[in-house]
């Protein structure tokens, strides 16, 4: 891990507090986000670890203000990046944020490409737009980063479409695009999931070389376990709209407190495990985002559920400088609860 | 799994024998060659998991064996007889013995359709109900046997959740009590809490019920856990085959070690130590494999000979089979 002990929050370059996001549709208000909050450093990858429906994405696209318009309802809350709330800025001056300054890699390299324009073009425009440069210079630097991302023969390849490259090289070219400007801030939502496994290790191997190079601060937004051990520094776990713990990598893997965090690492299989041990299911499914509990959102299928887990979101409990979670079982009068056997202990 | 695969020893043959299957697809002028020949068997009882990245023809050789497709080349023995030769009620009563279950429940299910009436599609068109009762019965039966709610019946697909959903593909496949049951990456549309139900399930169902299975899947951590053997596909052929535990603590082949090395484990220490095997560009087009070994563009230890010399399917240890080229012992 590069940095894992960069230390107090003065370093943060964003911080997401108590964000609620929910949706207008037909069938009610969708509360997507209820109450997020957490902060990025300088130079870290956060990965915000969650199911589909727990909202990491609403959370980080809330961030680049890409949710629709048209239905979008802010709660509350506040994103401050360099002094200023992104959700209240105006949309002219959210231009020159979402781009320049923060970017984002979606999960399909495929449709977040124009099918229709010359690669080269796709990478020149913002070039061209927030940078000011000129068309030859703008080509000039869409060879450099193509170069950078490890496209070969890239002059060639700049007058290529996208269906002419593979997905993990359509890859590249986003996390190109995405670069182009030298952010600060990289949010990458689900940049692998639909990439093969080999495909996969080189993005994210890229993406590491990338950072240690540019000094950005990364926001992973991922459901793969996996990915989040191999390039994360902080964790966030993201269950029912809500946060409900965060550490670093190490503290999340070998020291969970919270039965979410539990039942999520009991429940996928190891590659080195032994197949005789049986694979620990988390009964049930997900809260529905039109009418969630009002208590913890994992009451409902959490076997060490209280009658006052129903009732009361529980407040965070802290357990070092970086690790906190929500749970009632870390109240004076709770019982004594043991995490499954199969999880935690650092080696 | 902690039971012992009962292999078909007791009749004297696998369930399933395939021999040298091909599956070409005509695209233009050329051929895609999906499947290449491969040769494996599947016992009675056993999972067999099949892995390998997009377009390395693993869900083709899935389909050929279900008599989706026609293959192209080479045979497919159920029980000791041919099942693309079978017509009429002798194909009736193959596709009876063998069902399939889809990677995306939500498609795999027809939305105007009731559960009920999904699930019993394969009751009505093989007779195996005698009233509207019986077939009622077993639904509800079916419905239990997955873990839903019989009471369900009558919803339709947009009902459930995805988990759900994959649950009643698996009623459906279970309505004509097959043998054997194709499962086409039946977790990977699904969240890592709920894959573990239906891994789970698909289990019990073996240990109950005496099913065979082919696994299907690009997860290699999902087919370690449930397959007793695996085999390795790269560009329509198979270049190992082992039982589980060994193909995963000594992978011989360089593809498989460097697919092993390119899973990401959930375990911070584990990979801070552990050396990857990175695999430089992407799958050559199946259209016009590399002469040779099919692997030799992406792998670190080629030479100029694997252009020409075709590796030898062998078996290096007992049940260890590898397609075997200079790096192989």
């Amino acid at each position: 891990m590069v940095n894992e002990s960069t230390n107090g929050t003065s370093d943060a370059v964003l911080r997401v507090d108590d964000l609620r996001i929910s949706f207008s549709t037909y069938a009610g208000e969708v509360q997507a986000v209820r109450g997020a909050s957490f902060d990025l450093r300088r130079g870290e990858t956060l990965a915000i670890v969650g199911e589909s429906g727990s909202g990491k994405s609403v959370a980080a696209r809330s961030i680049m203000r890409l949710n629709p318009a048209a239905n979008t309802i802010v709660r509350g809350g506040e994103i401050v990046f360099e002094g200023e709330d992104l959700l209240r800025l105006s949309e002219r001056r959210m231009l020159e944020i979402r781009g320049p300054k923060i970017a984002m890699v979606f999960q399909d390299p495929m449709t977040s490409l124009d099918p229709t324009m010359r690669i080269g073009r796709q990478i020149s425009e913002s070039l061209r737009k927030h940078l000011g440069m000129s068309r030859a210079q703008a080509a000039e630097r869409a060879v450099e980063l193509l170069e950078l991302v490890g496209i070969p023969n890239a002059e060639e390849r700049l007058r290529q479409y996208p269906h002419q490259f593979s997905g993990g090289m359509r890859q590249r070219v986003v996390i190109a695009i995405a670069l182009s400007c030298d952010p600060q801030i990289l949010i990458a939502d689900e940049p692998t999931t639909a990439l093969d496994v080999t495909i996969q290790a080189q993005i994210l191997e890229l993406m590491r070389d990338l950072q240690e190079r540019l000094g950005m601060s990364i926001i992973l937004i991922t459901h793969d376990l996996g990915v989040v051990a191999s390039t994360a520094h902080r964790i966030g776990v993201m269950y029912g709209g809500k946060i409900v713990e965060t550490g670093t990598v190490r503290e999340i893997f070998y020291n969970p407190q919270m039965p979410y965090t539990w039942g999520l690492l009991a429940s996928i299989p190891l590659p080195t495990a032994d197949r005789s041990q049986e694979l620990i299911p988390i009964p049930g499914s997900p809260p529905n985002a039109l009418d969630p509990p009002a208590g913890c959102p994992f009451s409902a299928r959490c076997p060490y559920a209280m009658r006052i887990c129903e009732e009361e979101m529980p407040g965070y409990t802290t357990f070092s400088d970086e690790h906190r979670a929500a749970c009632w079982l870390h109240h004076r009068m709770a019982p004594k609860v043991e995490p499954p056997a199969s999880i935690g202990g650092a080696k | 799994m902690t039971e012992q695969t009962q292999n078909g020893e007791a009749n004297g043959r696998p369930l399933l024998e395939i021999r040298d299957l091909k599956k070409y697809f005509r695209v233009g002028r050329e051929n895609l060659k999906a499947v290449d020949g491969i040769s494996l068997e599947i016992n009675k009882g056993e999972t067999f998991g099949l892995v390998g990245e997009s377009g390395c023809g693993k869900s083709t050789a899935g389909r050929v064996l279900v008599r989706l497709y026609e293959p192209s080349g080479g045979e497919v023995l159920f029980e000791g007889k041919s099942i693309h030769e079978a017509t009429g009620s002798e194909g009736r009563a193959l596709n009876r013995k063998m069902q399939m279950v889809f990677q995306d429940p939500q498609a795999s299910l027809n939305p105007r359709m009731i559960v009920s009436d999904i699930i019993a599609e394969g009751i009505d068109i093989h007779n195996l109900a005698a009233n509207g009762k019986e077939r009622l019965d077993r639904v509800h039966e079916l419905l239990e046997t997955v873990g839903l709610n019989p009471e369900h019946a009558n919803r339709y697909p947009h009902e459930f959740s995805g988990g759900q959903r994959q649950r009643i593909g698996v009623a459906r496949a279970l309505a004509v009590d097959p043998d054997f049951i194709v499962a086409d990456e039946p977790v990977s549309a699904l969240d890592v809490s709920i894959q573990a139900q239906v891994i789970n399930l698909l289990k019990k169902l073996q240990r109950e019920r005496g099913l065979t299975y082919l696994f299907i899947s690009h997860d290699l951590s999902v087919v370690k856990y449930i397959s007793d053997r695996v085999g390795v596909m790269y560009l329509g052929v198979m270049v190992e085959m082992a039982p589980s535990d060994e193909l995963y603590s000594n992978p011989l082949h360089p593809y498989t070690q460097a697919l092993l090395s390119a899973v990401p484990v959930p375990d911070p220490d584990v990979e801070l130590e552990r050396e990857r095997i990175v695999l430089q560009g992407d799958v050559p087009s199946p259209v016009n494999p590399p002469s040779g070994c099919r692997f030799r563009t992406r792998c670190p230890y080629a030479t100029e000979a694997c252009g020409h010399d075709e590796p030898v399917w062998r078996e290096v240890s007992p049940e260890h089979w590898v397609a075997a080229c200079h790096c192989i012992p």
